[in-house]
C-alpha cells in the first residue's frame, strides 16, 4: 500500500542544508517532509573536515557566512548539542612572500565585512604559535572562526527537525519529481507518494539530475576530500589551521585527535561511497609531521573521505529555479558548505515564507552559468588551484 | 609489582634496557611487553580516563600496549622485540 | 617458472603457508606478506629465539603439525618473496600498500589470497580493562612465545575449545591455574558425543584436557555467569554467579574469550560481498568451497574466512591455491581437490557440533550493566551505546559508531564490534545480522605519520 503525504514543503536531501532548512521551516509553521536516500547527514555534511570558517571565502559569500556565524554558538539551544563547536580561531598560513601578499590582499578585500582578520608576521607567528614548524612567512588569523564535529552536527539537525514535527524519511530516494498544477508530485522509496507546494533541491552531489529534470543543467561534479585522523595526542593545536595555496588543513579536537586533510580520495564501485587513496594519505601524513613537530612520532589511526558536489566556479547554487515556480535549489557547496549550511537553512525558509531573503544570494543564482559563455572548468583551473586554500 | 611470571627461558642471555630511566634487564627473545610486565604491572594510562592498562590481546590487534621510547617514538609492546639498550617509557602521566 | 601471474598471499599462518606451497609446487612465485617476524601464524607461532623447550612443550598434541608446517615454510622460503614484519594497511585496485617499519610500498598483484586469521572474540565484563586481564589467545602467546604465565594465580573464563586448551597448557607448563569458568552449561558438552564420529581424536583430547585439569585440582565450573573482575589498579579477584549463587575467587590474572572472530578488513577493502554466518554469529566474506570470493582473483582461506580452526586452515589454504592455479589456466591436481573438499566438509560438520558445545552467551547483551566499558579505546560505556540507540533511533552499526565513537579508536572495532552488535541488536529489538557490520577503512591498523613511501615494487 502506498503512503500518501501532503506537505507544504518537500526537501530532497537530508544533509545539513536540507535538515537545517526543514527545522527552520517547521518552526515557521510549515508542514515539511525531509527525504534522504540514506541516513541524513551521512554524506558531505557528516564526513567533511569540520571547519567552521569564514576566512578565505569569496566576498559574495560573507554575508551568508556571517548569518551562519551567529547560529553556531547557539547550537545547544537549537539542536540539543553543541556539536563540539570550538571558537578556536582559524589561522591561515603563508609559506612564501607571494602567499603572504595574497593573504594581505584578501584581508583588504574583506576589510569592511566584519571578519576582523589579523595579519601576523613570521616572528610573531613563531612566538604565538611555537608548535608550527619551519618556513612560515606569516599568517592571517580570524579569531572568531573555529571547528566542530560534522558527524554529530548534521545528524542532530535532522534529529531536531524530526522532533519538531518534520516527517523525516531516511532510506527513501526520490525516484520522480514533477510539477503539477497546484505544486509538485514526488515518488520516493518503495511506496511514498508526496504532494507538496514547494520543493527544495538540497541533494548535494546528487542534485544535478533534479535540476536537469526541470531544464536547468549545471556544471556539478563530485569531489572526494579525504582526511587522516591521528591517535589522541596532548592538546597543542589551539587553532584551526589552513594554508594559503592549499595542501594542508588541520585541527585538533578536545579529545586529542588531530584531523588533517588536503588531498582527494577516489570513488568506490558503489559511487555513494569513496575512500582515501593510499598515496594521498601518506602525503598528508608526511606534511602533517613536517609542519607540526608534536606529530612527528604520532600514528594515523583512521582515514575518511566524503562525497561532495563541486561547482565549476566553486560557488553554490542557492535560490529559486528560473524555470519552475516554487522550486528552490541549494547545492554545490564545493567542499566549503559546513559553516554556512545552517545560515542557508534559514535563507531557504525565508524564501518559502516571503519569496525573498534578507541575506543577499544573487551571486548564487542557478542561471549564472547560462549567462556566461559556457565557462569550462579548464578555463577556471588557475583560479581553482588558488582557491584550494579555501578548504 | 610484576604482572607476568616467567616459567621458562630462565637461562637465556640477559638483555639490558632502561624503563622510565631505571636500569632493567629482560631475556633474549622477549617482546617489549614481556620485558616490561615482568618488572611492572602497567604499560600505559588509557587515553580518556587515565586508568592503567597492560595490554590485552598480545597479538597486535587491540592496540592497548603502546609504550614510548625516550626519543619520543612509539612502539607496540607486544609486537616489538626487546633490543639491548632500549630506552623505554611507560605512559605514566594522563594526557594533557 | 610462470611469470604470467603474480599472486600475493597475506598471512603466513597455516592457510597462507599451504597456499604458498601449492603455488610454489606449480612453479609460481608468490609474494607472502606477514605481520609477524616469523611464520606460523598465531597457533603455530614461533619463538623469537630458541630456548630449552621442545616442540612438544610448545605445541602439545599439535607438535607434529607445527614442525611439518615450519619445515614446509623453510623449504619454500627461497621460492617466495617473503615480507615478514609487514602490515598490509590498504588495498585498492589490484595493489596493496604495505608498511615495514617506517617504509611503505605499493605492491601490485594479479591474484590475492587472504589468510588473515582471527583474534579472540571478547565481550566486556566489569573490570575487563584492568592490568592482568588478557584474551585467551594472548594468554597462550605469553606462554608459548614468551615462556610466561599471565600471573601467579590465573583464572580462565569464557567459551570455546581454546578455554580448555590454554588452561591445560598452563597447567602442563607449571602455572597455577585457580579455576576454569565455562559460561556454557555442562549439558551443552553432550553435543560433543555426536562429534566422536566426525573427529574422535579431537573430542577425546578435549575430554582428556578437562579430566587432567580436574586431576590437577583445577576447579572447572559450568554454566557460569561472569559478574565482575575485581581490582583497583590490577586484577585482585573474580566474581561469578552459578545457579543463582555468587562466588568469588582471589586471583591476579584472568584470561578470557568467547571463541574467535575473523579478521576481514582486507576482504572488505577488496570489495568482497559479505554474508552473515549464523554459526560464527558474524559477517564473513562470501566464498565458494574453494575459497573464491565474490571478487574475481581474490581468494580467502583459514579463520579469516570464518572460524574453522588450524587443520581446516591448512586444507583451505591448499584448496585456495589450487583454485587460483585452475583459474589462471595452470595445471591443478583435481584428485587432490576432491580429497581436500571431503576433509573440509567433515571439519565443517564438526564445527557445528563444537558451536553447540560452546555456545555464545546470548544473555550477555541484556544482562551487562550500563556502566561497563564497551569500547576500550575510546572508553565508551555500554549505556552510552544503548542510550544513543534508543534516543536517536539508531539501528545500524556504522551509525552507532558515527554518533557514539564505539569502534572508532586505535583498534578499529576489533575488540568491541562483536559486543557492540549484540548491544545494539538487543536494544533496538533486532537480530544481530540486521544491524549491519562496520565498514572497513584504511589504515587497517595504525601507521606512523612519518612513514616514507617507496616506489612500486616490480
Amino acid at each position: 500500500m502506498s503512503r500518501a503525504l501532503h506537505k507544504d514543503v518537500a526537501i530532497i536531501g537530508g544533509g545539513l542544508v536540507g535538515s537545517s532548512a526543514a527545522l527552520a521551516m517547521r518552526r515557521m509553521g510549515f508542514s515539511v517532509v525531509l527525504l534522504d536516500k540514506g541516513f541524513c547527514g551521512a554524506q558531505a555534511s557528516g564526513v567533511n573536515y569540520g571547519g567552521v570558517r569564514r576566512q578565505g571565502r569569496p566576498p559574495e559569500q560573507i554575508a551568508l557566512s556571517q548569518r551562519a556565524h551567529a547560529i553556531w554558538p547557539r547550537l545547544k539551544d537549537l539542536i540539543g548539542i553543541d556539536g563540539e563547536f570550538l571558537r578556536s580561531g582559524h589561522l591561515k598560513l603563508a609559506r612564501t612572500e607571494a602567499e603572504m601578499t595574497s593573504l594581505e590582499a584578501y584581508a583588504a578585500r574583506v576589510a569592511d565585512l566584519g571578519l576582523d582578520l589579523e595579519l601576523i608576521g613570521g616572528n610573531q607567528l613563531r612566538e604565538r604559535f611555537p608548535w608550527i614548524a619551519g618556513d612560515v612567512t606569516g599568517a592571517s588569523l580570524c579569531a572568531g572562526d573555529g571547528h566542530a564535529n560534522p558527524r554529530l552536527v548534521s545528524a542532530a539537525f535532522a534529529h531536531a527537525a524530526r522532533h519538531a514535527g518534520v516527517d523525516v524519511l531516511e532510506h527513501t530516494p526520490v525516484s520522480h519529481v514533477e510539477k503539477t498544477l497546484d505544486g509538485f508530485h514526488l515518488s520516493a522509496g518503495s511506496n511514498a507518494e508526496i504532494k507538496a507546494g514547494f520543493v527544495i533541491n538540497s541533494a548535494g552531489a546528487w542534485a544535478g539530475p533534479f535540476a536537469e529534470a526541470f531544464g536547468e543543467p549545471v556544471p556539478l561534479h563530485a569531489i572526494y576530500p579525504s582526511m587522516i585522523v591521528t591517535e589522541p595526542m596532548n592538546v597543542f593545536m589551539n587553532v584551526n589551521i589552513g594554508a594559503e595555496g592549499g595542501g594542508i588543513y588541520a585541527r585538533q579536537v578536545e579529545r586529542g585527535n588531530c584531523i588533517v586533510g588536503g588531498m582527494r580520495g577516489e570513488p568506490l564501485a558503489e559511487p555513494d561511497f569513496s575512500r582515501p587513496t593510499g598515496s594521498g594519505a601518506v602525503t598528508i601524513m608526511n606534511r602533517a609531521a613536517a609542519l607540526f613537530p608534536a606529530l612527528r612520532h604520532a600514528y594515523a589511526i583512521r582515514f575518511w573521505s566524503g562525497t561532495e558536489g563541486e561547482m565549476a566556479d566553486r560557488n553554490p547554487v542557492i535560490g529559486f529555479s528560473r524555470t519552475t515556480p516554487n522550486l528552490i535549489h541549494a547545492f554545490g557547496f564545493s567542499g566549503a558548505g559546513f559553516q554556512i549550511a545552517p545560515g542557508v537553512g534559514e535563507v531557504l525558509a525565508e524564501l518559502v515564507r516571503d519569496g525573498e531573503s534578507r541575506t543577499p544570494i544573487q551571486a548564487f543564482a542557478i542561471d549564472r552559468f547560462a549567462r556566461t559563455t559556457q565557462g569550462s572548468r579548464a578555463d577556471n583551473e588557475p583560479e581553482l588551484k588558488k582557491r584550494e586554500a579555501a578548504q | 609489582m610484576a604482572l607476568l611470571k616467567r616459567l621458562s627461558r630462565h637461562e637465556l642471555p640477559l638483555v639490558p634496557f632502561t624503563l622510565n630511566g631505571e636500569a632493567c634487564s629482560g631475556r633474549a627473545g622477549d617482546t617489549v611487553l614481556t620485558a616490561i610486565l615482568t618488572q611492572s604491572d602497567r604499560l600505559r594510562l588509557s587515553d580518556f580516563s587515565g586508568d592503567p592498562r597492560a595490554g590485552f590481546c598480545q597479538m597486535g590487534a587491540c592496540q592497548d600496549c603502546w609504550v614510548l621510547t625516550s626519543d619520543g617514538g612509539r612502539v607496540r609492546a607486544c609486537s616489538t622485540a626487546l633490543k639491548p639498550e632500549m630506552s623505554l617509557r611507560t605512559i605514566t602521566e594522563p594526557r594533557s | 617458472m610462470s611469470d604470467a601471474i603474480r599472486p600475493l598471499i597475506v598471512g603466513a599462518g597455516p592457510a597462507g603457508i599451504r597456499a604458498a606451497q601449492t603455488l610454489v609446487n606449480a612453479g609460481v612465485r608468490p609474494v607472502v606478506i606477514d605481520e609477524a617476524p616469523s611464520s606460523g601464524g598465531q597457533i603455530y607461532r614461533q619463538r623469537l629465539v630458541p630456548d630449552e623447550r621442545s616442540a612438544k612443550d610448545l605445541y602439545g598434541s599439535e607438535a607434529a603439525k607445527a614442525i611439518a608446517l615450519h619445515e614446509t615454510f623453510a623449504q619454500i622460503r627461497d621460492r617466495i618473496d617473503y615480507l615478514p614484519g609487514t602490515l598490509v594497511w590498504n588495498l585498492h585496485d589490484k595493489a596493496v600498500d604495505a608498511v615495514t617499519g617506517q617504509r611503505t610500498r605499493r605492491i601490485a598483484f594479479s591474484h590475492l589470497i587472504l589468510a588473515t586469521g582471527a583474534t579472540d572474540r571478547v565481550l566486556p565484563v566489569p573490570g575487563w580493562t584492568l592490568p592482568g586481564v588478557f584474551t585467551l589467545g594472548g594468554s597462550q602467546i605469553a606462554l608459548k612465545s614468551q615462556g610466561c604465565a599471565i600471573g601467579d594465580k590465573v583464572v580462565f573464563l569464557g567459551s570455546g575449545p581454546l578455554l580448555y586448551v590454554v588452561a591445560w597448557q598452563y597447567v602442563k607448563a607449571g602455572a597455577n591455574v585457580a579455576a576454569v569458568l565455562d559460561t556454557a552449561p555442562f549439558s551443552a558438552k553432550f553435543h560433543l558425543l555426536r562429534g566422536l564420529f566426525a573427529q574422535p581424536s579431537v573430542v577425546l583430547r578435549g575430554f582428556r584436557y578437562a579430566a587432567e585439569l580436574m586431576a590437577h585440582g583445577v576447579a572447572v565450573r559450568f554454566g557460569v555467569q561472569p559478574a565482575r573482575i575485581d581490582g583497583t589498579t590490577r586484577v585482585e579477584g573474580i566474581v561469578w554467579r552459578e545457579r543463582g549463587k555468587e562466588h568469588r575467587l582471589a586471583c591476579d590474572a584472568v584470561g578470557y574469550g568467547f571463541s574467535l572472530r575473523s579478521e576481514t578488513q582486507l576482504a572488505d577493502l577488496a570489495g568482497c560481498r559479505f554474508t552473515f554466518d549464523t554459526r560464527d554469529r558474524a559477517w564473513r566474506p562470501e566464498r565458494d568451497g574453494a575459497g573464491r570470493t565474490s571478487v574475481s582473483g581474490v581468494y580467502i582461506a583459514g579463520d579469516g574466512a570464518g572460524i574453522a580452526g588450524a587443520d581446516a586452515a591448512e586444507l583451505a589454504g591448499e584448496r585456495a591455491g589450487l583454485a587460483l592455479l585452475d583459474d589462471a589456466g595452470l595445471p591443478a591436481d583435481h584428485a587432490r581437490i576432491g580429497v581436500l573438499e571431503r576433509k573440509l566438509a567433515s571439519i565443517q560438520h564438526f564445527r557445528d557440533i563444537l558451536e553447540s558445545a560452546f555456545p555464545f552467551p546470548e544473555a550477555w547483551a541484556t544482562s551487562i550493566a550500563d556502566d561497563v566499558t564497551l569500547c576500550r579505546c575510546e572508553e565508551i560505556a555500554v549505556g552510552d551505546a544503548r542510550a544513543a540507540a534508543r534516543d536517536q533511533g539508531i539501528s545500524e552499526l556504522n551509525r552507532l559508531k558515527a554518533l557514539t565513537r564505539v569502534g572508532m579508536g586505535r583498534c578499529q572495532g576489533r575488540m568491541c564490534a562483536s559486543a557492540a552488535v549484540e548491544v545494539l541488536a538487543s536494544t533496538c529489538g533486532r537480530s544481530p545480522d540486521a544491524v549491519g557490520r562496520l565498514r572497513a577503512q584504511p589504515p587497517v591498523k595504525p601507521i606512523p605519520l612519518e612513514v616514507a613511501a617507496e616506489g612500486e615494487a616490480a
